[in-house]
């Protein structure tokens, strides 16, 4: 008997170092531990044996079977460890030069330029507002005070249609409505009237490179009890610093349009020279950038607002030139061209 | 508009202010100014008027002389002329030997064999006006060798006012009115026009004149006799030609002075032609002959200046070539008038034709200027020419008289609109400098605004804030933000909507975002063979082919893809736009805004690509409400559309939208080789469909279990309904895992997901559910799979 414990444990002893992998190393162990294994078959030879050397040999057995145990356990830490090492040798190296495919959608660029300025406003606590293209004689001309016979009205360049409607030629067009509907909570809560409204407009003229007749625009206005020119000018300046990411300086001419009194056109210090002077803005220093003023008393009034006790300004503000400005497109027409070569480009702005 | 500096200081005193400084402030308080001011002078030097002494016929050429001038320095000067208008003792401008006219210096040179030292120049040589046609004659009394900037005002500095920029000030069309806002922005003081006492003629006959129209505010006239003067004086051609006018000749020339410096239109006629002054329309459309010789088409609305039943000229336009003043008229008749604004401007529109007279006249003049301008003509004349005889007294109808305009208003009123503090002191001066009568007591103010501002400009008490803050100057504005309470902000739903299905389409779908016009493109649509099917007409669009507003997007996107194939074997465009799609009850357009998107693949097959499409409709509306949307067939409208699996987009009952795949007559014009779907979901509709909120499932403990199913079948619709049917509670998911289809039969493998929130499921409880099921559609005839 002790002679086959020596020799067992000698045979294990070359079996373990012949097995290379874990499915052979647990035939190993059922061969050897398992129910009906070589160790068990020895705890069964026993019962021949005398009660002293029973015990004798019963004790190396049991001392073979932990043997056994530990260096099988052993041995499958070691193939374990060589597998991974394996894996791991086997990786082959990537070529990470490879270029990425970056085709994906995009947004038009007018929409990535009106998202940055509603996001701004929205900011200083205005609301965005949605209008139709199709408006009445009424909402694009005479309630914002410009009656019939005004020279706006002649000069041509509106699309009427032939139910009398029109394609509205600002978006100046919303300003009654809006009033309307933000009226009430000014007048009861004090909820002052601060609402940007971004829209298509469209004049009938022919194209060029410089001249579309369909373009976006934006206008907003603040209607509150003492809305005065100095927080016009404030409010301008911030948001055009915001726009345009920088800290500009705004300027104020007297400029005529009917909704507002006083009226002004805006001039921002040139972005490219910084006010200097160069041939972008003709050596000026200044950019004409957008008009603006007090809300006319009579816009007000026909909105529902005394003008009496509440003021307001309004501005307005190019965003299909803004988006020509900040992404240096030359031919205004490639905006509504469809073309996926131009408009693929833009892809995210934020 | 140009305007000199030179006639601006006749008016107001500007000794010793920044001359460029005062012109930029002008663009800030008044006008805009163009960038470009002329330095009028500024490049010529060294000019003076010589005598011609001596001239001697060069003896190889016909056109030069050779000429000996004194310059005033004490000798004859040699010089080669080549004008025609050379004489023994004319005076002329000379240009010396280190003169310089622009680029070129003068100096000695040969001229066809003989020294020439110098160059006598013409008129338009110096700048002062147009005529080459021979040297200067100079007329005046003057000593030779005296520089002709001294004698002629030549040096003068002159800008341009942007015309846009005075459409609300008809006072600004005039020197005399840009004078008056140098002085408020310089303090200095205006100087009243130097005019004649009209009230002397007032003993001589009246003129017979009537006005018969209401649409003639005014008519002032006056007549007189005796011109001797043809040719105007220097200055006045000078100020005139740097203002962008020709010089014609004096008459032509004064009432172009009189208009350029005080803004009033006028006119002189042949006494002979005009004795009988009626103004008035005519009933019947005629044709008259305005004095450039152009025969023009007179409708009964346009207002005409007769002599009784003939017409001379057209009101406030142009006159006639008959009554023109001619070599032997005697007499001439002076119009001064007025006339409505809005039926000038109609009649220029009617005639294509405007002149620097209806400019003005379209802006409302004031009608006190019509006397005003008469008084300073006469002045003007005696100066020029004194044998002029008045022979009639001061005509005057003033039919319309403008409403004193008188303004009330506080200081908290100023406060409160500029949001600074401007001194009642200042306010006063300000308003009195622009020629208004102000006066304050106690904090409130009473302004009467000042006839040449009343006509329309000037109406209500916030014009009188821009008076005061224009002049103030914006630029000395304290800037200071709002003190409006807060209050938060909601967006619309339709503007959320909007901005969130783009991002989707965007980053979840690669979809490419594009712009395009609201009309049908007659022509796009007929290459496409696609039938416009717009519901309202443009009534003047200046492009033939647009025709219609669209009444769907979808077509504009199967045009842009035509645009687009060759940019890529695949892709998809999409646009949030908008479209008239009929007209309501009291004749208004039914506009909608819609999301329409198009996709294209050369790659894949129509079925695959019409699924994404409809993957895309069916995420978007469960990513942004949480709900479900049904498809149910539909028929097309339109012959863009193909009539099979052309399917309405359903949700919570409502109909958001039409998916569908191009018609292939329209496809094959694209491209014979790919696959076209398109689908059009309204975005009203969409934002009406409530957001279903997100209902929190406590996750079982116990283990779900899953069954699949096969049934034989050809659509999903009889499972589902038989799911929804069975009603069990246990349900949790359930997926169409497999669909199996070969020549004879379909099949659909759908995969149910069981689980009960407080135990272990026993497998009958998931049987059972599962035979209601098949039960169910056994009864219909739809069996399990094999």
């Amino acid at each position: 008997m002790r002679e086959q414990i020596e020799q067992l444990k000698i045979q294990l002893n070359e079996e373990l170092k012949a097995v290379e992998n874990l499915q052979e190393l647990d035939g190993i162990r059922v061969k050897y531990l398992g129910k009906k294994g070589l160790v068990t078959d020895l705890l069964k030879g026993m019962k021949d044996l005398s009660n002293d050397e029973r015990k004798a040999v019963g004790a190396l057995v049991n001392e073979l079977k932990q043997i056994a145990n530990e260096q099988i356990t052993n041995r499958m830490e070691e193939l374990k460890e060589a597998e991974i090492k394996k894996e791991i040798e086997s990786m082959p190296l990537f070529d990470v030069s490879i270029p990425t495919n970056l085709d994906r959608g995009s947004y038009h660029p007018i929409t990535l330029v009106q998202r940055e300025c509603e996001r701004i406003f929205k900011s200083m606590g205005f609301t965005v507002e949605d209008y139709s293209e199709v408006v009445t004689d009424y909402e694009c001309f005479e309630s914002v005070n410009i009656p019939k016979n005004h020279p706006a009205r002649d000069m041509q360049d509106t699309y009427y249609l032939e139910n009398g409607q029109l394609l509205k030629s600002q978006t100046s067009a919303a300003q009654n409505a809006i009033l309307k509907k933000y009226g009430d909570a000014l007048k009861n809560d004090g909820k002052p009237i601060k609402a940007i409204f971004p829209g298509r407009c469209f004049r009938n003229e022919a194209t060029d490179a410089c001249h579309e007749n369909t373009f976006f625009q934006m206008e907003g206005m603040m209607v509150d009890k003492d809305i005065s020119i100095s927080n016009l000018i404030y409010f301008m300046k911030t948001m055009l610093s915001e726009v345009f990411k920088k800290d500009i300086k705004v300027r104020l001419r007297p400029g005529f349009f009917p909704f507002v009194e006083p009226g002004f056109e805006l001039d921002i210090s040139c972005l490219i020279c910084g006010g200097e002077g160069c041939p972008s803005c003709k050596h000026s220093g200044w950019l004409e950038l957008c008009p603006c003023g007090m809300i006319h008393p009579e816009v007000l009034r026909e909105g529902g607002i005394d003008p009496d006790e509440y003021t307001g300004f309004a501005f307005g503000l190019g965003l299909t030139r803004l988006a020509m400005m900040k992404y240096g497109i030359k031919d205004i027409r490639d905006l509504n061209s469809g073309s996926l070569k131009t408009l693929a480009q833009f892809t995210d702005d934020e | 508009m140009f305007i000199s500096m030179n006639w601006i200081k006749d008016f107001v005193d500007l000794e010793g202010l920044d001359t460029l400084k005062l012109i930029h402030q002008f663009s800030l308080s008044t006008a805009e100014v163009e960038n470009e001011i002329f330095f009028k002078g500024s490049d010529i030097s060294g000019i003076v008027v010589a005598e011609i002494k001596e001239i001697a016929d060069h003896p190889e050429s016909k056109k030069l002389h050779l000429l000996k001038v004194d310059a005033g320095d004490g000798k004859l000067t040699d010089v080669v002329c080549g004008a025609p208008n050379v004489r023994v003792g004319m005076k002329t401008a000379f240009a010396k030997v280190g003169a310089k006219i622009g680029e070129i210096t003068i100096a000695p040179r040969p001229l066809a064999g003989f020294e020439s030292f110098g160059m006598c120049c013409s008129e338009a040589e110096i700048g002062i006006s147009d005529d080459n046609s021979g040297i200067m004659d100079i007329t005046e009394d003057v000593a030779v060798g005296t520089d002709i900037k001294d004698v002629y005002e030549i040096d003068d500095i002159v800008f341009e006012v942007d015309n846009k920029s005075l459409t609300n000030r008809p006072d600004l069309w005039s020197h005399y009115g840009i004078a008056r806002e140098f002085s408020a922005i310089s303090g200095r003081p205006l100087k009243a026009l130097d005019v004649d006492d009209l009230s002397k003629y007032n003993e001589l006959p009246q003129v017979d004149m009537k006005i018969e129209d209401p649409l003639c505010q005014r008519y002032s006239c006056l007549q007189f006799e005796n011109i001797s003067r043809n040719v105007s004086p220097v200055n006045m051609r000078i100020r005139l030609f740097y203002c962008g006018m020709r010089a014609i000749n004096f008459l032509a020339d004064m009432t172009n002075y009189l208009m350029l410096e005080v803004g009033q239109p006028m006119h002189a006629f042949d006494s002979r032609k005009v004795g009988k002054i009626r103004i008035k329309r005519f009933e019947n459309p005629l044709t008259f002959t305005t004095l450039d010789n152009v025969e023009r088409n007179i409708d009964e609305n346009t207002l005409m200046i007769c002599n009784d039943n003939t017409p001379v000229a057209i009101a406030g336009i142009m006159g006639g070539l008959d009554s023109e003043i001619v070599e032997d008229t005697t007499t001439l008749t002076l119009e001064s008038a007025t006339f409505d604004a809005a039926s000038i401007r109609k009649s220029t529109v009617r005639l294509s034709h405007r002149t620097d007279a209806s400019i003005r006249y379209e802006k409302s003049l004031d009608p006190e200027l019509t006397t005003l301008a008469i008084a300073r003509f006469v002045k003007l004349l005696k100066d020029f020419d004194n044998g002029v005889k008045i022979v009639s007294s001061l005509t005057d109808e003033y039919a319309y008289h403008y409403p004193q305009v008188t303004l009330n208003f506080d200081k908290s009123y100023v406060d409160k609109y500029t949001g600074i503090e401007i001194s009642n002191d200042t306010i006063i001066d300000t308003l009195t400098k622009l020629g208004f009568t102000a006066s304050v007591t106690d904090d409130n103010f009473t302004v009467d605004v000042p006839s040449w501002r009343a006509t329309k400009d000037v109406t209500i008490k916030a014009d009188i804030i821009e008076e005061i803050t224009r002049i103030y100057g914006y630029d000395n504005f304290d800037v200071n933000t709002a003190k409006s309470p807060l209050f938060p902000v909601n967006m619309e739903q339709s503007k959320c909507d909007e901005e969130r299905v783009k991002d989707m389409l965007v980053k979840r779908y690669n979809l490419h975002e594009v712009h395009s016009y609201v009309w049908n493109y007659f022509d796009e649509l007929k290459d496409l063979g696609i039938e416009n099917k717009g519901v309202i007409k443009l009534l003047n669009a200046s492009n033939p082919n647009i025709e219609t507003i669209r009444e769907s997007l979808i077509p504009t996107q199967l045009c842009q893809i035509k645009t687009n194939v060759g940019f890529a074997p695949e892709y998809g465009i999409f646009e949030v736009g908008r479209a008239v799609t009929g007209i309501d009850e009291n004749n208004l357009c039914i506009e909608k805004k819609f999301l329409g998107a198009t996709l294209y693949s050369k790659t894949k097959d129509v079925k695959t690509l019409y699924f994404e499409l409809k993957d895309i409709i069916e995420t978007v509306v469960d990513e942004l409400k949480h709900k479900a949307v049904t498809f149910i067939k539909a028929e097309p409208t339109s012959n863009f559309e193909h009539p099979v699996n052309y399917n309405a987009v359903i949700c919570d009952g409502k109909t958001l939208g039409y998916i569908g795949i191009a018609h292939p007559t329209v496809g094959k014009k694209i491209d014979k080789r790919a696959s076209i779907v398109f689908a059009q979901l309204d975005m009203g509709v969409l934002a009406s469909i409530k957001n279903a909120s997100i209902t929190y499932d406590e996750p079982s403990k116990f283990p779900s279990m899953d069954i699949d199913l096969s049934f034989v079948t050809d659509t999903f619709e009889p499972i589902k309904k038989a799911i929804e049917n069975a009603n069990s509670p246990l349900i949790k998911k359930i997926e169409v895992v497999d669909i199996y289809e070969d020549e004879n039969s379909k099949s659909i493998t759908t995969r149910l997901t069981f689980s009960h929130p407080e135990k272990t499921l026993k497998r009958e409880e998931v049987t059972d559910v599962a035979n209601t099921i098949i039960d169910a559609l056994s009864s219909q005839g739809i069996s399990l799979k094999g």
